[in-house]
């Protein structure tokens, strides 16, 4: 996901240096090299799997046994997994932005965790505490993934604070006479929306993809599914991986297109999939460190 | 065409409180603030009568933004109070003070139009959409964005904006006007324009206004009366006239306008001998100050002749309309400027000789030798 990011930036503007001649003609062929071989890379492995599934799989995927259930139960676990992360991750981004400063490097570090430790590990320490009436539920497992999702969802909240001035804007509230939750709801969420839907599609598509955990806590996902089905249907199971990686594509593009357009009506921040730009002035790019 | 549209406001009911002395008095008494080693607030204490606007001058991290910011509540003093109509206001939140800021750097909600903007104080205090709207509009022509009402931030220019912020600001009908130098983002043109067009509202609506800059032309040029401060605390609060004539520290006599500095002997008393004149002294003694010190004198307070082997050399010379400002070079490598007459002042070219002296009976501050 992060070469979709770092092609969409490179591909907007990449400074050509106005040194010599020779280097400016060399540039554009290194370019072209580098996205053929990126290309190559990541579509002969698509192309590949779409000819082995074949055109027929497509169409017997949505039928198929378990197929409605698996993905059902996956898209409730996207749904807790979201309305938690971003009930947990955004009053927290916003309170240590205003008035924990010193915080935010915790946090940076704090919230890497997550994909530093593997998650095997993480489920097998949890499965070890979680009460058992916890563990007789999908639930325990949407718990799970607001831990997977918080280094996403906390790198655009963090990133989408950066691009505007919200201690400023929250001060200004204060002072007309907002308290703390309306200057929240009216002032400072209205404008972090871009950062906001980010971390949904993010948190989405890590739960629609996570396989690890959901197997080994025993719970039939969309991806445990596809690896189930793999065995005797194998190309259908294909082609099923493949509408997911198309859908979350989708949903990643729709970050793009529809934050884009509405920070540009309000003149907002410049939205890619992983950076909010300010005003086309700096440009954050969430995830590096200051 | 201002006077007109306030008129109109105020028949339509929707004005903002008329003008006659609606603000409130401020009292800020022995105001101090330390932030880790650094005393930002150091017993300041200043009050301000209701509908004057007061400025707080001085260089950056004087603490002019800090008293600020403890009036508006979103700073705490550690000691110390802030009055207003004789309540301590230290124990009620920012939110519920009624104070309007304009802040320095754009802090319009850019999720709002120009309108809904200035509508969200109102809004807050639980008026209904159509009075928000009413008065929104009213407040908006009074600062001349009437056609600009369903613009977001970004459309607005940075001047624009800060109107609007003032329009936001003015809405809530405050008891207190803060401004943090909110002309500062401003190109000079802009900052001439809103200057005056933030003094004629202030006055008309008689609202109490404390503004806060590091700009001396603009405190000068808008402040009934001006607080010069430095580490923290008040050295002068005065009439912009009485500041500049009469400063009562070295320096504030320095900060404001151009100063001199002229070698001189302090007789003790009110006597100090400079460029061979004998002047009065006022302002503050420095401890100890006896013999050798600095004297401060205005530009306008030297005299410049063309004399042939005089006491300095022109260096330069400014063309100011009618004056024109004459840089001197005296012996020991002291530079002077001199302001004369422009006619007068004519053949006193770069590298002719020239005596400079002081006018007879010219007040002078004197400061411990450089």
């Amino acid at each position: 996901m992060a070469a979709v990011a770092e092609l969409t930036q490179a591909g907007a503007d990449a400074p050509v240096p106005a040194r010599g001649r020779a280097q400016r003609r060399s540039f554009p062929v290194w370019r072209w090299v580098i996205l053929l071989v990126a290309a190559a890379y990541f579509l002969i492995p698509l192309y590949s799997a779409l000819k082995f599934a074949g055109f027929k799989a497509f169409t017997q995927v949505v039928g198929y046994q378990d197929f409605g259930t698996a993905f059902g139960l996956s898209l409730r676990l996207a749904a807790i997994a979201t309305v938690l992360t971003l009930v947990l991750m955004v009053p927290t981004t916003v309170y240590v932005h205003l008035r924990l400063p010193r915080v935010r490097r915790v946090m940076e570090t704090v919230t890497i965790l997550p994909i530093v430790i593997p998650p095997i590990v993480l489920i097998i320490g949890v499965l070890k505490v979680a009460p058992g009436s916890l563990k007789a539920t999908p639930n325990l497992l949407g718990l799970e993934y607001v831990i997977l999702a918080m280094p996403f969802a906390y790198r655009s909240l963090d990133a989408g604070l950066r691009s505007f001035d919200v201690k400023t804007l929250v001060e200004a509230s204060n002072s007309l006479g907002a308290g703390w939750r309306t200057t929240l709801w009216r002032v400072v969420i209205p404008n972090l929306r871009t950062a906001i839907v980010s971390a949904t599609v993010l948190t989405i598509a890590l739960v629609l993809g996570e396989y690890t955990m959901a197997s080994l806590d025993n719970w039939q996902t969309f991806p445990v599914w596809i690896v189930n089905f793999e065995q005797n249907a194998g190309s259908v199971s294909e082609a099923a991986s493949l509408l997911a990686l198309f859908v979350t594509w989708l949903l990643l593009m729709l970050i793009v297109t529809v934050g884009s357009r509405s920070s540009r009506k309000r003149g907002g921040a410049q939205v890619t999939l992983f950076s909010v730009g300010a005003g086309g002035a700096g440009r954050t790019t969430v995830g590096e460190p200051e | 065409m201002t006077t007109n549209t306030a008129a109109n406001a105020q028949a339509s009911g929707s004005a903002p409180r008329a003008a006659s002395g609606a603000g409130a008095p401020v009292s800020l008494t022995g105001l101090s603030r330390s932030f880790g080693a650094v005393r930002a607030l150091d017993g300041l204490t200043l009050d301000i009568a209701p509908g004057e606007l007061v400025a707080l001058l001085g260089p950056s991290g004087c603490g002019k933004t800090t008293a600020l910011r403890i009036v508006a509540g979103f700073e705490f003093a550690d000691s110390g109070t802030v009055t207003v109509d004789g309540k301590d206001i230290s124990p009620v939140p920012a939110a519920r003070r009624d104070m309007g800021m304009v802040f320095q750097s754009y802090s319009l909600f850019p999720n709002m139009t120009a309108q809904d903007n200035v509508g969200f104080g109102l809004r807050m205090r639980k008026h209904s959409a159509a009075e928000r709207r009413k008065r929104a509009a009213a407040l908006l022509d009074m600062v001349g964005l009437a056609p600009h009402a369903r613009h977001y931030p970004h459309q607005l220019s940075g001047g624009q904006q800060q109107r609007v912020a003032l329009a936001r600001a003015l809405a809530i009908e405050p008891r207190v006007l803060l401004l943090d130098e909110p002309l500062s983002a401003l190109d000079a043109k802009v900052r001439l324009q809103l200057r005056e067009q933030i003094r004629t509202l202030q006055q008309r609506l008689g609202t109490t206004t404390l503004f806060v800059t590091h700009d001396q032309e603009e405190a000068l040029s808008m402040a009934d009366r001006v607080g010069v401060m430095k580490d923290g605390r008040l050295e002068q609060v005065a009439v912009p006239s009485e500041l500049y004539a009469r400063p009562a520290t070295a320096f504030v006599a320095e900060f404001v306008g151009t100063m001199n500095r002229i070698p001189g002997t302090y007789h003790g008393q009110d006597d100090a001998s400079v460029l061979g004149t004998l002047v009065p002294v006022h302002g503050e003694r420095p401890a100890g100050l006896a013999g050798d010190v600095d004297v401060l004198v205005r530009p306008e307070g030297l005299t410049v002749e063309a004399a042939q082997g005089g006491n300095g050399i022109v260096t330069d010379r400014t063309f100011l309309g009618s004056l024109t400002r004459i840089s001197v070079l005296l012996p020991g490598d002291v530079l002077v400027k001199v302001d004369k007459n422009s006619t007068a002042a004519a053949d006193l070219l770069p590298g002719s000789s020239v005596q400079v002296g002081v006018k007879p009976g010219e007040a002078v501050l004197i400061a411990p030798r450089r």
